[in-house]
């Protein structure tokens, strides 16, 4: 038996990396009482695994762990638990229950991310937002801008792994960029997972080198909005969306 | 929102931001316009071993009980984040609140062990604090220091406004009503300090002044006031079991040392090797109730979510409920994914057994500490393990599956003879010649040896106080001594040789038994950029040479002579309890390498009956 928990992560623990996130919720689930089941052998340990890393400074709405129950236990009662432990900057959104199939594991089937990027006065605070004019447009059109980023015939990237550099082509896996300019905010989707990722960082480091400036001169906030798989009913009738939260391929209830 | 004291920039750029952040599970936050005190706690190093200290959870849990106070921590910045805050001018913070320390009413600083002396001073500079406390003001905080190294609390004088002389659960409610009444009198900071210095337990180092001999030995050591007593006595909780214990102890969110539940059985040790403070100190032993440790071991693992819990104490063999403790805890955790981990047991079969059920015998060792290779000099230190119960307790693990062990021991112990040196890779040898009687198919491959020595440091209020050390080039040609005749060995190929690094040991040598003038030194070394002199890739001893030259000071004057018989001692004006007339006959009887009893075997009249508790009263009972 199966669950999917939805958290959210905000304020101070913007700045709790990801394995550290995966230790605390370790300890909460022992003092939720949450009946997670345990691997064999001389240290037995949760089973438990979580969808997709997020960068320290990163706040999201939509972070997502899978973890294996011995025993059913109703979602409300999870999240009400849950929470009840919860420190300040983590809040459970819901806990649905998930086909125990390998192949519907958070890990595996993530395909997207999407985020919502905010400009700074300064990169003392994230919490002090400057105009999406201010940031970057001066007397241009900022839709302009990125209408001419998007329509180059490639974009291309030294990324920057482990063991190697090398060019890629960043514009397919760019699946949405657009400016909300009543929030001064720009939403970027983008290919995600064990495929294919693409972190919101290089985008905006290629999309400000195209328009001339920096990210120490325009300081960025990413917020991260949901984790979304590939929509198993695509193309299936009228089905016409491509992407769906982790969090829809769950039931609500046990 | 809470605000942080760091702004993002700083915190995205240095290493571990969780550091700083607090925020932890179980924390606490008050508010501070409802409190009447706030009190900094402090332990002078990296938040990861600060965090794993349980003292600070004890008292953190029993400040915040208080309404009237607001208790939250603060931890050393390290040396990426400390050169920031003072390019910068980043005062130094606390935890919880994220204010600045030099706002808060008190800094207490737990004193560990010798070598987070610079972190001290590091820590009151970066808190904007003067070093000095006579040239602090009514503005800054009331600086207190606590913990094992204010039984010497002589070199670090100067820098505290007090110290509180033993364990923690006693005077402080009485420390801080005075504050408070002090306060609404509109008393000053001095009147404060002369009311403090009445309360029991309470050192108020300006209020004491030490001349010396032309020898350089001390000469007197009195108060200059009338509101001063001449003697301090330790403080001590007689009754553990009714007392403060934290149920919800804070559970950091990155990897601490101690990244475990710690339940404290008893405080204090029966056994009285000559060399151990600890073992003099807390005296009497006093056991924690076995169904009170059974509650706090619930409480405590369902409030934090720790998957790990583990007893503490000196010597957790002598707690006469063990067996009982350890089945609990085995049948009522061991299912459920919560490792039980017991330090510091002897081995025999009750422990092994338990060892069985929750360890992986292919992974564990097991840890002897002999302290001392051959049996005259286990004598002298009054350390009463035989080779006979190394071997067979060796030999039974080893039949049981084990094949690694670990052995513990000292170096430059009194009266040691190269025969007493040579005599510690025998004894490994010997350990190993054990396993190798194993018939082959019964064993587990080869067995593995590991033999660790570190340099034997006397220690106030320890039989051994009097005793000499010895230059750095001595420990090395004594530790090179032990490794050549390692190299002899027949099993040598099983045996594995560390030694503890000596010139950290000389340092400790004079932190533990100086006096007042050892202060310039470490002002001396801090100045010159000495921190974190724990941390052996930060020790700098050619700074610290500097530094004792800077000061005119000997470093031989306080390690390479053995005192006095009569010689008055800087911590001599403490009372443990224990006097040092039995501290001298018993320096008397390991000269002689006569064996004293255990206090359960009989009592030899340390002192410490006058508490009229623990030990020293079971029988009575």
């Amino acid at each position: 038996m199966k669950a999917r928990i939805k958290f959210r992560k905000y304020g101070v623990m913007r700045f709790i990396g990801h394995l550290d996130v995966m230790r605390y919720f370790q300890k909460a689930m022992r003092r939720a009482e949450i009946p997670i089941a345990f691997t064999g052998g001389y240290s037995p340990h949760m089973i438990m695994s979580f969808a997709q890393p997020l960068g320290v400074g990163v706040t999201s709405d939509g972070e997502y762990l899978d973890i294996e129950l011995k025993e059913p236990i109703r979602s409300e009662e999870a999240v009400r638990q849950l929470n009840a432990v919860m420190v300040d900057g983590i809040d459970i959104v819901s806990f649905v229950q998930i086909p125990d199939d390998k192949k519907c594991s958070g890990m595996t089937i993530v395909a997207a991310a999407e985020y919502e990027v905010s400009f700074l006065e300064s990169a003392k605070s994230a919490y002090d937002t400057i105009s999406i004019g201010d940031a970057f447009t001066k007397d241009s059109d900022c839709e302009k801008l990125i209408e001419d980023f998007l329509s180059q015939d490639e974009i291309i990237v030294l990324k920057k792994s482990k063991k190697q550099e090398r060019e890629i082509n960043i514009k397919p896996l760019i699946y949405r960029m657009e400016a909300d300019l009543d929030n001064d905010k720009l939403h970027l989707f983008l290919a995600a997972g064990s495929e294919e990722n693409l972190k919101p960082d290089l985008v905006m480091d290629t999309f400000f080198k195209f328009i001339g400036t920096t990210d120490t001169e325009v300081p960025v906030h990413y917020h991260r909005l949901d984790v979304y798989a590939k929509n198993p009913d695509y193309g299936k009738g009228n089905d016409r969306t491509q992407f769906v939260s982790l969090e829809s391929l769950g039931k609500r209830h046990f | 929102m809470r605000k942080l004291a760091l702004t993002d920039d700083i915190l995205m750029k240095i290493e571990k931001p969780a550091r700083y952040i607090g925020n932890e599970v179980n924390s606490v936050i008050k508010d501070k316009s409802k409190i009447d005190i706030r009190f900094a706690m402090c332990f002078p190093d990296v938040y990861e071993i600060g965090m794993s200290h349980l003292g600070i959870q004890i008292l953190y849990d029993m400040f915040n009980r208080r309404e009237d106070v607001w208790c939250e921590r603060v931890y050393s910045p390290w040396l990426d984040l400390d050169k920031i805050m003072r390019e910068e001018k980043i005062p130094l913070f606390a935890l919880e609140s994220q204010d600045p320390i030099k706002d808060l009413d008190f800094l207490g600083i737990t004193i560990q062990y010798e070598m987070c002396y610079t972190n001290i001073l590091q820590i009151l500079d970066l808190s904007q604090i003067p070093l000095h406390s006579c040239d602090r003001t009514e503005e800054h905080p009331i600086v207190i220091g606590g913990g094992p190294c204010t039984y010497n609390p002589e070199p670090l004088a100067e820098f505290f406004d007090l110290f509180y002389i033993g364990e923690g659960e006693t005077v402080y409610d009485q420390l801080l009503d005075a504050y408070k009444e002090n306060k609404q009198c509109g008393g000053s900071k001095q009147d404060y300090l002369k009311k403090a210095a009445q309360i029991e337990g309470i050192y108020v180092p300006s209020l004491y002044a030490a001349t010396y001999n032309e020898d350089g030995t001390l000469a007197s050591f009195e108060p200059i006031t009338e509101s001063a007593p001449n003697k301090i006595k330790k403080q001590m909780v007689l009754d553990v079991t009714d007392t403060y214990y934290p149920e919800a102890p804070v559970v950091p969110f990155i990897k601490v040392t101690q990244d475990r539940c710690v339940l404290e059985i008893m405080r204090g040790c029966i056994r009285g090797c000559r060399f151990c403070q600890a073992g003099m100190i807390y005296r009497p032993t006093r056991e924690r109730n076995v169904e009170r440790l059974k509650h706090y071991a619930y409480e405590m693992l369902k409030n934090t979510g720790h998957e790990e819990i583990s007893l503490s104490s000196l010597s957790s063999s002598d707690y006469s409920e063990l067996k009982e403790l350890v089945t609990f805890l085995i049948e009522k955790f061991h299912g459920k994914g919560i490792n039980i981990s017991l330090p510091s047991l002897r081995i025999d079969a009750f422990s092994l057994d338990v060892m069985e059920k929750v360890q992986d015998i292919k992974k564990s060792s097991l840890t002897f500490a002999p302290e001392a290779g051959s049996q005259r000099m286990r004598n002298v230190i009054n350390k009463g393990l035989t080779e006979e119960d190394i071997l067979s307790g060796a030999g039974q693990a080893f039949e049981g599956g084990w094949n690694k062990v670990k052995l513990y021991f000292m170096l430059g112990l009194p009266t040691e003879t190269e025969e007493d040196m040579r005599a510690i890779p025998e004894l490994a040898n010997s350990v190993s010649k054990r396993y190798y009687q194993i018939p082959k198919d019964r064993r587990n491959g080869k067995c593995q040896i590991t033999t660790s020595t570190s340099f034997f440091i006397p220690k106030p209020f320890t039989p051994f106080q009097w005793a000499k050390m010895y230059t750095n080039e001595e420990y090395i040609s004594r530790a090179a001594i032990v490794k050549h005749a390692f190299n002899e060995q027949l099993n040598k190929k099983s045996l594995k040789y560390n030694w503890h690094d000596a010139e950290v040991t000389v340092l400790e040598g004079v932190f533990a038994r100086g006096d007042r003038r050892v202060g310039k030194v470490i002002e001396e070394a801090y100045s010159m950029g000495c921190i974190y002199d724990a941390w052996s890739e930060q020790f700098a001893y050619g700074k610290w040479l500097a530094a004792f030259e800077h000061a005119r000071l000997d470093i031989a004057f306080y390690n390479e002579r053995e005192r006095r018989a009569d010689e008055l001692f800087p911590w001599d004006f403490i009372d443990i309890g224990v006097t040092k007339s039995f501290l001298r006959r018993e320096w008397e009887r390991a000269m002689n390498a006569e064996v004293t009893p255990n206090c359960r075997q009989k009592c030899s009249a340390c002192g410490a009956g006058v508490f009229e508790g623990g030990v020293c009263i079971e029988s009575k009972n």
